[in-house]
């Protein structure tokens, strides 16, 4: 990561996204855009959106450990993983789908696209999603992921994270990101963690918390999402003011 | 109190998203059944890279109002019909070539501000492995005539507002719109910073 170009092209706030190019992340050379986004106002066609409607989850569907339909329990250290969902005034965002994907615990996807020699866990599909509650806080249990190997440069390994993919009210407030964890060792080599401005990825790390942790269970990790990009604005009518 | 400082950041989706967001239920390419109003359409395209490659990993989704321009949303209130059988929503992943489909209907039109109607457009987000941050576009209907009064299309560059329209070529009877998403290139579509620096009065 020496010779790192930064794009000039970023969306919204500069001090929190990362820039669409970000050459030590190999991939988005061929991929960001080149030309500068076009500022829009927001209608009533980015301040609606699916979120609300999406909704069909089973309380199965958020314990990754037993969701594999086979009746196992995956393999690994079981944790609990949960936060708040907020949107940017800090209000809770109750009843949102919140769907998430991981390696098992050697780091591994079950994904054909995947075939760096860690081992399948054939209890683990590595595929979660829930509804907050009323209070905005969703709640996952699972296995911690490993780190995997990628091609992106020499010795590289992604530090072990689960993927969040969040709707939220409104078009304009999907986001989909991925949760880190406090103790990893790996980020000091990873370009996607380290394209997001760095106040801004401590904000993607979550933090252990020891009165989450079930006594002979699993251990309590904590990570509160924050939703912007559009707010809705007074509204009436269908008509945005 | 919480500012724009305190927002999550966004992350690639990688290329291991398909299986969690492509499951039953969630992989909607067909937001329509029989019982759907209104005028079908067949909306094909590729993602391409800027080598001129399809984007293999790309994850497309589209939001739209349904036929009477009714927003499927708690927002939406307006005294216009709620089809039951349509949400509005579609997602779906691009294949090895980089093409994506949806079939759904024509979108109505929608209010922009008071008095002043939006073309009838869908609404699309782009995520890929590359994609730091997702991308917002739109698709028009290059053979509609409200597309020339439209009031996002007309903050758009004029030489860059054909990226943004989707041409009609039917087949077999059945009606068909492709337009394909360049990410980088001289013809690269149009994505929108959604909320910029910009208010509706200004334009």
């Amino acid at each position: 990561m020496s010779s790192t170009t930064i794009g000039a092209i970023v969306r919204g706030d500069a001090a929190v996204f990362p820039p669409y190019l970000y050459e030590a992340y190999r991939s988005t050379i061929k991929r960001a855009p080149g030309l500068p986004l076009v500022d829009v106002p927001l209608t009533l066609s980015e301040l609606t959106g699916p979120g609300p409607l999406l909704s069909a989850v089973t309380p199965e569907d958020a314990d990754l450990t037993r969701n594999a339909g086979t009746g196992g329990e995956a393999i690994g250290q079981r944790i609990i993983v949960t936060g708040r969902l907020l949107d940017a005034a800090g209000q809770p965002i109750p009843h949102a789908l919140v769907e998430v994907w991981q390696a098992n615990a050697a780091g591994r996807y079950v994904h054909k696209r995947d075939q760096w020699p860690g081992p399948l866990d054939p209890n683990f599909l590595g595929i979660g999603r829930c509804k907050t509650d009323t209070d905005g806080v969703y709640r996952f249990m699972t296995v911690r992921p490993g780190a995997y190997p990628w091609k992106n440069h020499p010795n590289a390994w992604r530090p072990a994270h689960i993927h969040f993919s969040l709707f939220g009210p409104a078009w304009g407030t999907r986001l989909i990101t991925q949760m880190y964890f406090q103790d990893d060792p790996l980020f000091f080599q990873d370009p996607i963690f380290a394209s997001v401005p760095p106040e801004a990825g401590k904000r993607l790390i979550a933090h252990y918390d020891h009165d989450l942790t079930e006594a002979e269970w699993a251990l309590g990790w904590r990570w509160d999402i924050v939703l912007g990009g559009a707010t809705a604005t007074p509204f009436e009518h269908g008509e945005v003011r | 109190m919480f500012t724009s400082s305190y927002l999550s950041a966004s992350q690639t989706v990688g290329p291991f998203f398909h299986d969690a967001l492509l499951r039953e239920g969630a992989h909607t390419p067909i937001l329509i059944n029989a019982e759907t109003v209104g005028e079908r359409l067949r909306i094909e395209g590729r993602v391409l890279d800027g080598a001129g490659q399809g984007v293999e990993d790309a994850l497309v989704e589209i939001w739209q109002a349904n036929s009477a321009g009714r927003y499927n949303h708690p927002l939406d209130g307006r005294d216009l019909p709620l089809d039951p059988t349509f949400s509005g929503f579609g997602r779906t992943a691009t294949d090895p070539k980089g093409c994506f489909w949806f079939e759904t209907i024509r979108p109505g039109p929608v209010p922009f501000a008071e008095s002043v109607l939006q073309a009838p457009h869908i609404c699309v987000a782009i995520f890929g492995r590359g994609l730091l941050n997702h991308l917002y576009t739109r698709i028009y209907f290059a053979d509609d005539p409200a597309i020339e009064r439209d009031p996002i299309l007309r903050h758009v560059p004029s030489d860059r507002r054909h990226t943004l329209l989707a041409s009609r070529h039917d087949v077999a009877g059945r009606t068909v719109y492709q337009l394909d998403l360049l990410l980088q290139g001289a013809a690269e579509t149009v994505f929108f910073n959604l909320g910029g620096d910009v208010s509706p009065s200004n334009l």
